[in-house]
């Protein structure tokens, strides 16, 4: 019998019941950023690449803030998945077709199928070990890239250029100014932040907060809990990967960087600015940095990399949830003012 | 044929076990940080670099020769290893791992910067003595002597190390805290203190393997970040918290590495990462782990 | 009766770590409906046995079957879908998680619904119609909203039988479920156990004595890692070794 008798329940407790459910499904705060985004596009020209970088990062971070914020999954590897959606991109584009969105899909199967490879063998560890392996595992990739047996197919050390990315819906033109780019961009970047909301906001995400909270009971409720830990890794490999195909699609350029470590190591700091856990936090986080590091990097782009030093330290020590997490904090003190 | 392809072998096998005993020198340290203290130390390979810079400096007053300046750069390590070590580090004692990553991340970024500030962002080594920049032939063999220096330096500090393990009240404690850190403060010893020294002393010891090194390899600010992953997946491979491991694992990898280069340069570093997975899968623990109850 | 097959049969098992012997040639047999308990002093290997019961530990030797299913070196997860559940000695729970979430997690666990990557498990009647069922039952419906970690020990304790319960087992492993309660709380906890239902088989480690008589039909003393004895509740209060292991002291001198 799978569900009791309707007449029999008190609707009194069904709604006691329900409101002990969280509630993360959307609201008007989810319209902010692209109400902002839009601003931006108005605002001025000048200002559409570093626009459609950040919406790039945003991307690749939510795809992070799946796996370590509600997975709870130390990856130093995650840039694994953006290199393999990005060179994926480009030899669909090179190869297969110009078409962006399909292109797009092509980089989010490659993804999956890197999680899907690499997961059951990865989250079977745990702590240090796994952490070790997922660096190994990206690094052995980006190794994989340089090696000049591969060059005829990863371009070696030169990276993939000269592929052409059609018109978008064959309408708009990539055009040297970047503004289909930037809407292009911003559509993605909605699609990705919609399926971590979905997913979040589902019995999965249930889960696998569960799985982080307790993983032992989660596996005594009858859980497989690598199943469920490499589906999610699936989708935020996928996620990451169709971050990297957007980026090899708006730069028309795909280098071996796109496999390196400062790419994990930006978006860790990027999360623990913004706040893990939220993907808020990954929208946050993603925006200061990648606007910080561009006016930095233009002034001098190695005393920025004291002030990222300086602020992921004293962060860690004094604002470990990040700016999200102050928000909260802030707005807990307002109600405990209110009702006081 | 033959006799070119031995010579060959035992080129490869010097300048093999030579970057192995610098990986393993630097690896000391690691190793406890992770596999006894516990905590997720990205920053490890900026102490080397620190040494490095250090001695690079030390020797470019001209006041001081190769062999001075090590020492010297070893102790002003092991400093900045025990300040940091009693600031920033005891911070992230009970954040759990991602705070540690996250808190040593930033210190590896500001080595970087750092060394960009000091010296550009050139690369730069230490100038060898001349006595000690031969190459020695025996018939077709040519082997570096500088690369026989720093196996006998290392393996002398190795040897130094172990000798205060197994001979000395101090190495007697740490093996105690090592093993049952809990059981070692029931019968009195300083635990917290016993880490402090050793994490200074890896330090130190990341500084020597920096100063022996710059001739395979160079000071430049993305040193803290170069040789980041190859130590930690020698310490990875070896074994956390396992010394004998993390030689075994060293030695396997500079060899297989160096090899690897050599006769398939096509594939490049590949292989050997490629290795050190499928190693680490085998044995998640590491190959030469400590026996687990 | 005679024929049906017992809901658990632990057969022989062993448990060594290295040289340490923790579970010696251990035998046990649960009919359909048992209400059973392990007794023993600490350090006897109960707790070892259930873990091996649930999967969380192999057996060194012997053979365990679940209603005629060998499950010696089945997957945990796959022997609580055979109707195997368990509470643990520290409570087992999703600390920052609601108890109406971790109710609802038990039921979405169970109706196979936690793959599902859409809608939400707010809005489904399996979940939340069964959780506020079982929350109204037991008592628990006001905390509803209360994160685990809020709770006190006492009640935690309370929401893990719930937890167990909404997985409606065939049958039960209770480590230590008095644990740290109160009196009155051990009082309900005890009502509720007498109100299982009779086709449930419940094996339950205890040291509460007064719990234990007046639960138990069977009673099985486990000491360093062996059995000493098995009896009704009768013949284990009249046991003298019984009483020796646990009042020994009061015999020297």
């Amino acid at each position: 019998m799978s569900r009791p008798d309707d007449a029999a329940i008190d609707p009194r407790a069904i709604a006691t019941t329900r409101a002990g459910f969280s509630r993360q499904g959307l609201s008007w705060i989810d319209l902010l950023p692209f109400a902002i985004a839009t601003l931006v596009f108005f605002a001025g020209g000048r200002y559409l690449p570093l626009g459609t970088q950040v919406m790039i990062q945003i991307a690749f971070a939510l795809s992070l803030d799946l796996i370590l914020g509600y997975g709870g999954i130390d990856s130093l590897g995650h840039v694994a998945f953006f290199g393999m959606g990005a060179y994926g991109a480009g030899l669909f584009a090179t190869h297969i077709s110009s078409e962006p969105i399909s292109g797009l899909a092509a980089a989010a199967v490659v993804g999956a199928a890197t999680g899907l490879i690499t997961g059951p063998l990865v989250l079977r560890t745990r702590g240090l070990t796994l952490v070790m392996l997922t660096l190994a595992i990206a690094t052995m990739l980006q190794e994989l890239g340089n090696a000049s047996a591969m060059k005829p197919i990863t371009g070696g050390a030169d990276g993939l250029f000269g592929f052409q990315i059609a018109p978008l819906f064959g309408l708009f033109t990539f055009d040297l100014y970047g503004h289909t780019a930037y809407w292009y961009a911003l559509g993605v970047v909605a699609f990705v932040f919609f399926v971590c909301k979905l997913v979040v906001n589902s019995p999965f995400g249930l889960a696998i907060r569960g799985i982080r909270e307790n993983p032992v009971r989660m596996r005594m409720l009858g859980v497989n809990v690598t199943a469920r830990l490499v589906t999610l890794y699936c989708i935020s490999g996928a996620l990451a990967g169709i971050a990297g195909g957007l980026s090899a699609q708006v730069t028309k350029l795909v280098g071996l960087d796109s496999l390196g470590f400062l790419l994990s190591g930006n978006a860790l700091v990027m999360l623990i600015l913004g706040g893990t856990g939220s993907l808020y936090g990954a929208i946050i986080g993603a925006t200061i940095f990648v606007v910080l590091s561009d006016r930095a990097a233009a002034i001098d782009p190695f005393n920025w990399l004291f002030a990222i030093g300086f602020v992921l330290i004293l962060a860690v020590r004094f604002a470990p949830q990040g700016v999200v997490g102050l928000i909260n904090d802030a707005l807990g003190r307002y109600r405990a003012r209110r009702s006081s | 044929m033959i006799v070119n392809l031995g010579a060959t072998v035992v080129a490869l096998l010097v300048n093999g076990v030579a970057y192995a005993m610098i990986l393993f020198l630097m690896s000391v340290g690691l190793t406890i940080t992770l596999g006894v203290m516990r905590i997720a130390n990205l920053a490890h390979c900026g102490f080397a670099m620190f040494g490095g810079y250090l001695a690079f400096g030390l020797v470019a007053t001209g006041h001081f020769s190769l062999f001075t300046a090590l020492p010297l750069a070893v102790i002003g390590t092991m400093l900045l290893g025990a300040v940091l070590e009693r600031s920033v580090y005891r911070w992230v004692y009970g954040t759990g791992q991602l705070g540690q990553i996250l808190m040593t991340l930033g210190l590896v970024f500001i080595f970087v910067a750092s060394g960009n500030l000091f010296l550009g962002s050139d690369l730069h080594a230490i100038p060898v003595p001349d006595w000690l920049s031969q190459v020695w032939i025996w018939d077709a063999i040519a082997i570096s002597a500088y690369r026989v220096f720093i196996i006998a330096v290392s393996v002398g500090i190795a040897g130094i190390c172990w000798a205060i393990l197994e001979f000395t009240d101090f190495g007697a404690k740490l093996r105690a805290a090592v093993d049952n850190p809990r059981m070692a403060r029931c019968i009195g010893i300083d635990v917290p203190l016993v880490f402090s020294i050793t994490f200074s002393v890896g330090c130190g010891l990341a500084g020597a393997a920096g100063v022996l090194a710059t001739q395979i390899m160079p000071l430049e600010p993305w040193y803290a970040f170069e040789y980041l992953v190859p130590l930690l997946m020698v310490v990875a491979v070896g074994g956390l918290g396992s010394l004998k491991g993390s030689f075994y694992a060293a030695l396997m990898l500079g060899v297989v590495d160096t090899f690897g280069r050599y006769f398939i340069p096509a594939a490049g570093a590949f292989i050997i990462y490629f290795a050190v997975v499928a190693l680490l899968l085998w044995r998640p623990r590491g190959v030469f782990a400590r026996g687990t109850a | 009766m005679s024929n049906m097959t017992p809901a658990l049969k632990i057969d022989g098992v062993c448990k060594n770590f290295g040289g340490l012997h923790v579970s010696r040639d251990v035998s046990l047999t649960l009919p359909v409906g048992a209400r059973h308990a392990l007794i023993g002093p600490n350090g006897a290997g109960k707790t070892t046995l259930v873990h091996m019961v649930s999967g969380l530990l192999t057996p060194s030797s012997g053979k365990i079957h679940l209603g005629g299913i060998d499950i010696t070196h089945m997957a945990a997860e796959k022997r609580v879908a055979l109707g195997l559940a368990r509470t643990f000695q520290i409570s087992s729970l999703f600390p920052q998680l609601t108890v109406a979430e971790n109710i609802g997690l038990a039921y979405e666990a169970r109706y196979g619904l936690d793959w599902r990557i859409w809608g939400t498990a707010r809005n489904r009647r399996e979940i939340v119609d069964n959780t506020a069922v079982l929350l109204e039952k037991l008592g628990l419906l006001e905390l509803a909203a209360r994160r685990i970690a809020d709770l006190p020990y006492g009640q935690r304790r309370l929401v893990e039988i719930a937890l167990v319960l909404a997985l409606e087992p065939k049958i039960l492993l209770l480590d230590e479920p008095a644990a740290g309660l109160a009196a009155t709380e051990r009082g309900a906890l005890l009502d509720l156990l007498l109100r299982m239902p009779e086709g449930l088989s419940i094996l339950v480690i205890e040291h509460d004595m007064s719990l234990v008589f007046r639960l138990a039909q069977r009673i099985t003393v486990l000491v360093e890692g062996a059995i000493l004895t098995e009896g009704t509740a009768a013949e284990i209060r009249g046991d003298e070794r019984v009483r020796d292991i646990y009042l020994g002291s009061r015999h020297h001198g």
